[in-house]
């Protein structure tokens, strides 16, 4: 075999939305940039559309071995069969080790169609990697973040991976200069229309100003237990947030939700309660300066993301909490 | 319309979890174990759309023994059958493995749709019902937000959640997989008639055997993800934990809040 054929390659598949690089293609350049180097092979990039020369040249600014595009009509919207039916005969002829791709609602969407097609592995949601005693080691989130499963790959065959929001951070790709070239594409076909979009809720609460949350989870328990921490939230001049199960239950209105599906918020003082720390939430709040959270299990993963923590009911520790603050303020 | 959901059945969300022995797995002894959220929700998207059409809704899941009870759940609120797929050589599957097994089960009768939640909130892979569509060779949609019939369901519009509070309105044809997100709908409560009339549905048990499937190509044989062992993640790094009983603690916070972060 020549030299080339037995070099391990990386794939990178980025993802954009009018004519700009969503925030975390420069994430997973930057993840597949390190699990190139921890391989010993080479990373190239991959962006699928139409009319993309100039993301191209933007992704051609990192250190990569290659930019390849898939410019075609039919990828000028996103649907799951152009994107299957573009990246499919590429990596059948490519064969990288592993394709990295950001952990976002188009690639969960699409990727698993790929693997399908391609006969490849599939390793959704990765947050870390290690190449140490046992191997490469990857590392995602399992129990809706409560735990942490390290998984290895094992068989022959190309690998799809996307890495979670936040993981890697963008600002370690390695800048460089790529040449650019077109992949050769087969027949691509849309298999759905785009009928249009519309937003969820039309925000008639703009949680992004505040200063102060007050964040409700699934954990307060219902509609009609929300008395205190509304109370909390007079008291503290605070918007009031919830987590998307408190939505879900009608608890509260949508447009109050935080989170990937939900706005994202980045208040002075966030107090979480009752909310287990999900990455779809905390992807919404962690640009909060303070974060405060009561929740009865200590194992709940918000306590990762926070500067303050109370384990406890939140049932107990709300009214003294409220009762604190009155006194403070009658205080002056 | 003759529609299948497929439900996992997970760990509570409320549950104090514990490692098992191996360091490999949570133990599941004592473990309180529900209906996947989103799958709930996308049972009762199925049962809808089975009222307004006249059809039939098929539950399926795949799991050890006590996957018995979810079944038992699903058709108490009004789904027709159960099939079980129990088998030791099921267990321990990556999504792809899981969809194999899934799709041999789907594949001895015809179906028009195939609706499942999104993402189970244990393996939380997302992926499972994806590649079970691609093993169908019909269209797919994730994170669905709402499903209507269209031209007497030769096609759906389906509402299609995307990143940073908008949803994307899309046509496919059917057969279809639908993988519903939680919050779709208001799913249903039992009946005592439901329940009562539950025990008297056809239960049917799949193994390997019956499906035709070779053990190597499903549950953790024919998985190429390997859980080497899954730990707590390190909580309460950067935390300050505040001691005390409920009084106290609150005390405290505010002090610090006032006094540290300088936030009150
Ligand atoms: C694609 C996708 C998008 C999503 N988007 C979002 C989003 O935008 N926003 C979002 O929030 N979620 C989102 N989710 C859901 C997310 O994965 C979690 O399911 C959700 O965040 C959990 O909400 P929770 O923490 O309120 O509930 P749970 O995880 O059920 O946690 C409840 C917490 O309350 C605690 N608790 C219970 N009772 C008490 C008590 N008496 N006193 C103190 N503590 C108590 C428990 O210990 C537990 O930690 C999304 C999921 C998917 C798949």
């Amino acid at each position: 075999m020549s030299e080339d054929l037995m070099s391990k390659k990386i794939w990178i598949v980025t993802q954009h939305r009018d004519g700009k690089l969503h925030r975390m293609s420069r994430e997973a350049i930057a993840a597949g940039q390190q699990l190139a180097q921890a391989l010993g092979a080479s990373a190239e990039a991959v962006i699928l559309g139409s009319g993309i020369d100039g993301l191209a040249a933007e992704i051609a600014g990192y250190d990569l071995a290659a930019v390849h595009t898939a410019d075609h009509a039919a990828l000028a919207d996103y649907t799951p069969g152009g994107y299957v039916s573009a990246l499919a005969p590429a990596l059948a002829a490519a064969r990288p080790d592993f394709v990295v791709f950001p952990h976002t609602y188009q690639s969960v969407d699409y990727v698993p169609l790929l693997a399908q097609r391609v006969d490849a592995g599939l390793l959704p949601e990765v947050t870390s990697f290690e190449n140490g005693d046992d191997g490469l080691v990857f590392t995602r989130p399992v129990l809706a973040g409560k735990m942490v499963s390290r998984v290895r790959v094992r068989g022959e065959g190309t690998v799809l991976l996307s890495v979670q929001s936040g993981a890697f951070s963008a600002d370690s790709a390695a800048t460089g200069s790529a040449p650019v070239a077109a992949l050769g594409l087969g027949e691509v076909t849309a298999d759905r229309e785009i009928l249009g979009v519309e937003e969820v809720a039309e925000d008639q609460v703009d949680l992004s100003k505040a200063d102060v949350i007050v964040a409700v989870g699934r954990g307060i328990g219902g509609a009609d237990k929300m008395a205190p921490a509304r109370e909390l939230a007079e008291l503290l001049g605070a918007e009031i947030g919830a987590s998307r199960p408190v939505i879900d239950s009608d608890w509260l209105p949508r447009d109050r939700q935080i989170g990937s599906s939900g706005q994202t918020v980045a208040p002075k003082l966030y107090i979480a309660i009752g909310i287990s720390g999900a990455i779809q939430h905390l992807v919404g709040m962690k640009g909060s300066s303070v974060v405060v959270a009561i929740n009865k299990d200590p194992k709940a993963p918000i306590f990762n993301v926070s500067d303050y923590g109370i384990v406890g009911d939140l049932h107990e520790v709300l009214p003294e909490l409220n009762a604190k603050i009155r006194e403070l303020k009658q205080a002056g | 319309m003759r529609i299948a959901v497929c439900i996992k059945q997970v760990p509570d969300t409320e549950a104090r979890l514990r490692l098992r022995k191996d360091g490999r797995w949570v133990d599941e002894e004592d473990l309180p174990f529900v209906i996947n959220e989103s799958d709930e929700y996308a049972l009762e998207e199925a049962l809808t759309l089975a009222e307004k059409t006249g059809g039939e809704v098929v539950v399926l899941s795949l799991g050890p023994a006590r996957v018995k009870e979810a079944l038992r759940k699903a058709l108490a609120l009004g789904a027709q059958r159960a099939v079980h797929l129990q088998d030791e050589a099921f267990e321990g599957g990556d999504a792809p493995a899981t969809a194999r097994a899934l799709h041999a089960a789907l594949s001895r009768e015809s179906f028009d749709l195939v609706l499942t939640g999104s993402q189970s909130d244990d393996n939380g892979y997302g992926a499972t019902a994806s590649v079970l569509a691609g093993l169908l060779g019909w269209p797919h949609a994730w994170l669905v937000m709402g499903v209507e019939l269209e031209e007497g369901g030769a096609s759906l519009k389906v509402v299609r959640e995307m990143e940073s509070g908008m949803n994307e309105i899309v046509r496919i044809a059917t057969p279809a997989v639908i993988e519903v997100q939680a919050g779709i709908n208001h799913p249903r409560y039992a009946s005592l008639k439901g329940i009562m009339q539950a025990k008297r549905k056809p239960q049917e048990v799949l193994t390997a055997a019956d499906l035709g499937l070779d053990p190597a190509v499903v549950g953790a044989a024919g998985s190429r993800l390997e859980v080497v062992s899954v730990a707590f993640p390190s909580t309460g790094a950067g935390a300050q934990m505040i001691e005390g009983d409920a009084a106290t603690a609150a005390r405290v916070l505010v002090e610090k809040l006032r006094n540290e972060a300088r936030v009150l």
